[in-house]
């Protein structure tokens, strides 16, 4: 085992480890001790990652492609528990672990009281627990080396956030959340368990390398669903795979769990899905990119799924007034710039925005979640207002979250946004200037349902709330994390911008077909030194659809509170459409929940009662009971009868065997 | 006449254990009341000599000795191993036991001790009078410990079935093999499988010598209809002895079956085969089918002894090196889980008060839930449910007897093993979601025994989430 097998198998397992003793035991080592063994194994982690990280992006170490343990062969398939670590993973490995731990310290401060239980009551150890059991879920999925382990992690993941979301189990709102977080996912789940069972039937492995050396294979292999219709496999399968990444990732029309998400305690778990769980799906689409980028069908579809979702779902981030939900939106937002990115064969711009949007909207979470710890709870925005003398550090946090969020030029999130968009604008396949037009005007909605937020709740005047009760800054625990965030969100992208737009950083793992390789060009044209792309951004229409969305909240907003109050009663049809987030919950709860219920209702009536419990179940129940009592019988307990049974026996079976 | 000193090296431990055994015998009458756990001790401790001596001594060659009546190779140190592994098991659980039963006697341990060392000599066989008188040392020990307890007339009347039915059984055996001398003119093994294979015996003395002798391994395995005694036995006698004679003996079957049908009489493959699937099947569903009807639970573990027994014996009639080495795969498993399962029952008793009926588990989480957890361990792996070892155990018998051809075999097998789930499932869910008759919490009686179960318990979940260890110690030492 060498030393590098090692550090990964401890990065993996620590976490596993921290939420065993917590979960298990919580109990017995109490809260300070639920609460270090979990940041320790979690720290653990990360330092480690930051080695393997360091490793890989600086040294350049290569691809390490290794089984851990291999449960067992079957037919030639190995299920197997393995590593696949290169630029992509390490840096994904760096992103989780760092992340979590910033919760995990955040959480001390956040979960110390809770109405719902009594002090002994150990939920507080079991947050922890759920926590570390996350961060190993997702570390075992960004990890894996075959689709085994990748469906355990994903399937872990959602199994930790259904039980984080309804935390607050006493809450009938929770755990109707919770419930249906699980279900949307239970859908693109669904796709996505075909999709690897198509990988399983036609190519016959579970491993990734196997499986990305047979794609030429079967490149042309085609299938028939409908008859007469044939389906390239290939398209068939990434499109199935990309489907449980719709789940995921909540994308258009799977998006409906996240908004509710924020049922979860504020904003931890909210924080575990915004900046990390749902960066699974385009972790996976980017891992799987040899085979995506053999389906220019595929890679359409992708691109217009997530141009829709990148705009729709900012433009419902004007209208909410929970605190939370505008950053839920906005993630929904952000996460389909990242799934257009993928559709436009930019891979690399897709996971260096999964990158700064982790960092920058954590802190865009963290700074949410100390404003409502400031305000006891209370989350709407039109209740706020002024804050920002009472917490300055939480302001000063929100405003560099916001203008990363918005791709303000020098911050982390302009470079990825912006490649983004440029890559977008290169990319020839068909759809890609629909999906530029409304990535531009989601630039636009960004920049003011932000910034709305922004004014609303720091600026203005004060609400009665604010002057009727004493607001202070949060405590260490919260403020520090906050600061340490804000860093990589202001700087990462400057580091950055060089190596992924020329296709270095990720170059051992993520493969494009260089006739589709857009960022290569947007590198050619854009691309001469940070400060020059820097300046080439004030110059770029993106840019200054950011400002004007800013000046349109302020004057919205701060200047003529009026306005927007007006335009409500005027377009009350847009409004609506909009407050009931275009009718997507209304057509699932029509469609899917009432069909089925009555499918389900038809089944249990007609086939499950009628046949299958009264006829076999119960039938072969009765007769086998029946049977069991009567053979028990024969069991009489007098000797003679065991040797007249064993007599009876022998010349059974002598005439048996000398017929 | 020409008189050769044998080579003794090969039976040391054989040798090591009957002069450890005879000092404690011997010992046991003079220890005073002062130090009355030095027997106990002195027990576990020469089991653990002997497995240091086999381990350390262990080779993969074949060693054989006293005029090829008595042989030394892999298999057997493997089996002679477990057999230990177990026994130290047995020994650690019933202490508590006796003592609360008021038989606390040295005489079930030195009786136990010359059970295994009958064992041995049964594994190490030969030749069949080597075989017969292992056969003979086990059973006699064993039928002394069950009528050990003589104001118990439950157990004295085990014993006496199990004592009159094991003689007829020894009859049936020692004919067969008589009437296989007969045929062969030899008693060695190796020589009776190459005048077989020669084709110079009589084959109708043979078939008529290899039902016998099927017969009297059904029985000694407890396969139906040689399986009356199991559930009167199992039942009867004292909870420590029902626990002794379901684990390491059935490594000792499984090892003369294997010497007298694999080693000497594969010519016969044809002949014994056909009775092997009778008995299979037949064991599968009987021991199924009754097990559901039951409320005790050593008997439900004596009916699903027997099913365990049918899915033994898939192993043998796949008639293949791999179903071989599936067949000793699962015995292995079945022996650990049941050292288990009866270790659960001694652990949960209390002084006048035994925990052998499936009520007495109702709302075991809430009395006591980390044996409730373990409990949760055996049954599942009983029941054969991933990622436990029990579940590895039927996959690779089934898989054998699929490759050999037997696809329908498999099919009832798996049939049976889900109508079996039942009867586990209901453990667990009596443990689970029943009402408990009182709330108290229910420690188990001493913590030794609390530590001793869940080390066996939770080495089904370890072997089963790394089966590949324990798959290649069976496989190897039958190959080697």
């Amino acid at each position: 085992m060498s030393n590098l097998h090692l550090i990964l198998t401890i990065i993996m397992l620590a976490p596993l480890f921290g939420a065993i003793a917590a979960g298990l035991f919580g109990r017995q080592i109490g809260r300070k001790g639920a609460h270090s063994v979990t940041i320790g194994s979690v720290a653990v982690s990360t330092v480690l990652s930051i080695y393997v990280f360091y490793h890989y992006i600086f040294n350049g170490a290569e691809t390490y492609n290794a089984a851990l343990y291999t449960w067992m062969v079957s037919d030639g398939i190995r299920f197997e528990i393995g590593f696949l670590i290169d630029s992509l993973s390490a840096t994904m490995m760096l992103v989780v672990t760092f992340v979590s731990l910033m919760v995990h310290i955040y959480t001390i401060g956040y979960m110390d009281h809770d109405e719902d239980y009594d002090h002994d009551n150990p939920y507080y150890q079991r947050f922890f627990s759920y926590l570390s059991l996350f961060t190993f879920s997702m570390l075992s999925l960004v990890m894996a080396n075959n689709f085994l382990q990748l469906f355990f992690g994903w399937e872990a993941v959602g199994l930790v956030s259904y039980l984080l979301i309804g935390f607050y189990m006493k809450r009938e709102s929770a755990v109707v959340a919770n419930l249906k977080a699980f279900l949307v996912n239970r859908v693109g789940d669904f796709g996505f368990i075909l999709g690897i069972a198509m990988v399983f039937v036609y190519f016959g492995t579970m491993d990734y390398q196997e499986f990305f050396d047979k794609l030429s294979e079967h490149e042309h292999t085609m299938m028939t669903f409908i008859p007469g219709v044939e389906w390239s496999v290939i398209t068939v399968m990434v499109i199935l795979l990309f489907i449980g990444a719709m789940g995921k990732s909540a994308q258009m029309p799977l998006h409906v769990w996240l908004p509710e998400s924020m049922e979860g305690p504020t904003p931890i778990s909210a924080l575990i899905h915004a900046a990390t769980m749902v960066t699974a799906g385009i972790f996976m689409v980017a891992r799987l990119s040899p085979a995506y980028e053999m389906s220019e069908a595929a890679l359409q579809f992708i691109l217009v799924v997530g141009a829709l979702t990148a705009f729709m779902m900012g433009l419902l981030g004007i209208i909410q007034n929970d605190i939370k939900r505008v950053v839920a939106y906005s993630t929904l937002s952000q996460l389909g710039y990242m799934t257009a990115a993928l559709g436009a064969s930019a891979y690399a711009a897709s996971m260096f925005h999964v990158l700064t949007h982790a960092f920058f909207k954590a802190l865009l979470f963290l700074a949410a979640g100390s404003v409502i710890i400031a305000m006891h709870h209370i989350q709407d925005i039109r209740q706020m207002g002024g804050l920002k003398k009472h917490m300055p550090i939480t302001y000063w946090a929100m405003l560099l979250g916001s203008l990363a969020l918005i791709g303000f030029p020098g911050f982390a999130g302009f470079f990825s946004k912006d490649s983004i968009l440029l890559a977008v604008g290169e990319s020839e396949i068909a759809g890609s200037s629909f999906a530029y037009a409304l990535l531009l005007m989601g630039v636009f909605v960004t920049a003011f349902y932000s910034f709305r937020m922004f004014f609303l709740v720091f600026h203005g005047n004060e609400s009665d709330y604010v002057k009727s009760h004493k607001i202070h800054e949060s405590p260490k625990v919260v403020t520090v994390p906050l600061i340490l965030l804000a860093i990589p969100s202001v700087l990462l992208g400057l580091f950055m911008i060089q190596p992924i737009l020329s296709g270095s950083y990720f170059a051992d793992a993520i493969y494009v077909l260089p006739a589709q390789d857009v960022l290569a060009s947007v590198y050619d044209k854009y691309y001469d030194g940070v400060v020059g792309f820097i300046l080439h951004g004030f110059m770029s229409l993106p840019v200054w659809l950011a400002f004007a969305g800013v000046a349109l909240a302020w004057f919205f907003y701060m200047k003529r509170p009026d306005i927007p109050a007006w335009i409500n009663s005027k377009c009350t049809r847009g409004n609506y459409v909009l407050q009931h987030a275009y009718g997507f919950d209304r057509l699932n709860e029509i469609v899917f929940v009432n069909g089925s219920k009555r499918l389900g209702h038809f089944f249990w009536k007609s086939v499950d009662m009628r046949i299958i419990d009264t006829g076999l179940v119960n039938g072969t129940v009765n007769k086998v009971s029946g049977l069991a009592k009567m053979m028990r019988e024969s069991q009489t307990g007098y000797m003679y009868h065991y040797a007249f049974v064993m007599i009876f026996g022998l010349l059974g079976l002598l005439i048996w065997a000398l017929w | 006449m020409n008189f050769v000193i044998p080579d003794f090296t090969p039976a040391v431990p054989e040798m090591v254990l009957l002069a450890l055994a005879s000092f404690i015998l011997i010992a046991d009458t003079f220890w005073s009341e002062r130090y009355k756990y030095a027997t106990y001790y002195a027990t576990q401790a020469s089991l653990v000599i002997v497995g240091l001596l086999i381990l350390f001594s262990f080779t993969s060659e074949t060693a054989v000795t006293f005029n090829e009546s008595f042989v030394r190779d892999a298999f057997a140190d493997v089996l002679k191993l477990f057999i230990i592994l177990v026994s130290i098991g047995v020994f650690l659980f019933s202490k508590e036991y006796l003592q609360n039963h008021d038989f606390y006697k040295g005489e079930f341990f030195t009786l136990g001790l010359f059970a295994i060392l009958g064992m041995f000599v049964m594994v190490s066989a030969y030749n069949f009078i080597t075989l017969f008188v292992g056969l003979e040392i086990m059973s006699l020990a064993m039928y002394a410990m069950i009528a050990m307890q003589r104001d118990s007339a439950k157990a004295t009347e085990a014993a006496m079935k199990y004592f009159v039915l094991g003689a007829l059984a020894t009859g049936l055996l020692l004919y067969g093999l008589s009437m296989i001398y007969g045929a062969t003119g030899t008693l060695t093994i190796p020589e009776v499988k190459a005048v077989i294979e020669a084709g110079k015996a009589n084959s109708t003395v043979l078939a008529f010598g290899v039902v016998f002798i099927v017969i009297g391994l059904g029985f000694k395995l407890g396969a139906v209809p040689f399986h009356m005694w199991v559930p009167d036995v199992y039942d009867g006698a004292p909870t420590a002895v029902t626990l002794f004679i379901a684990a390491a003996p059935k490594i000792a079957a499984f090892a003369i079956v294997y010497r007298l049908l694999v080693d000497g009489m594969p010519g016969l493959v044809v002949d014994w085969q056909q009775l092997l699937i009778i008995m299979a099947i037949l064991s599968m569903v009987i021991g199924t089918v009754i097990a559901l009807a039951q409320t005790n639970f050593k008997r439900l573990l004596a009916y699903s002894g027997i099913a365990h027994i049918g899915f033994l014996l898939l192993g043998f009639i796949a008639a293949t090196p791999e179903g071989y080495s599936a067949a000793m795969f699962y015995v292995l498993v079945y022996a650990i889980t049941s050292v288990a399962a009866f270790g659960m029952i001694l652990a949960l008793g209390r002084k006048g008060m035994e925990f052998d009926q499936i009520k007495d588990f109702a709302g075991l989480n809430k009395r006591n839930p980390w044996l409730a957890a373990m409990m949760l361990i055996i049954m599942f792996s009983m029941a054969g449910v991933p990622p436990f070892i029990g579940f590895y155990a039927k996959l690779v018998v089934l898989e054998e007897v699929i490759a050999a051809g037997f696809t329908w075999l498999a099919i009832i097998g798996v049939v049976t093993a889900i109508a079996g789930a039942f009867y586990y499932l209901r453990v667990i869910k009596v443990m689970y979601f029943d009402a408990p008759e009182q709330d108290t919490p229910l420690p188990a009686s001493t913590r030794e025994l609390s530590v001793g179960v869940s080390v066996y318990s939770l080495s089904l979940l370890v072997l089963g989430i790394m089966p590949a260890w324990l798959m290649a110690v069976a496989y190897n030492s039958l190959l080697m």
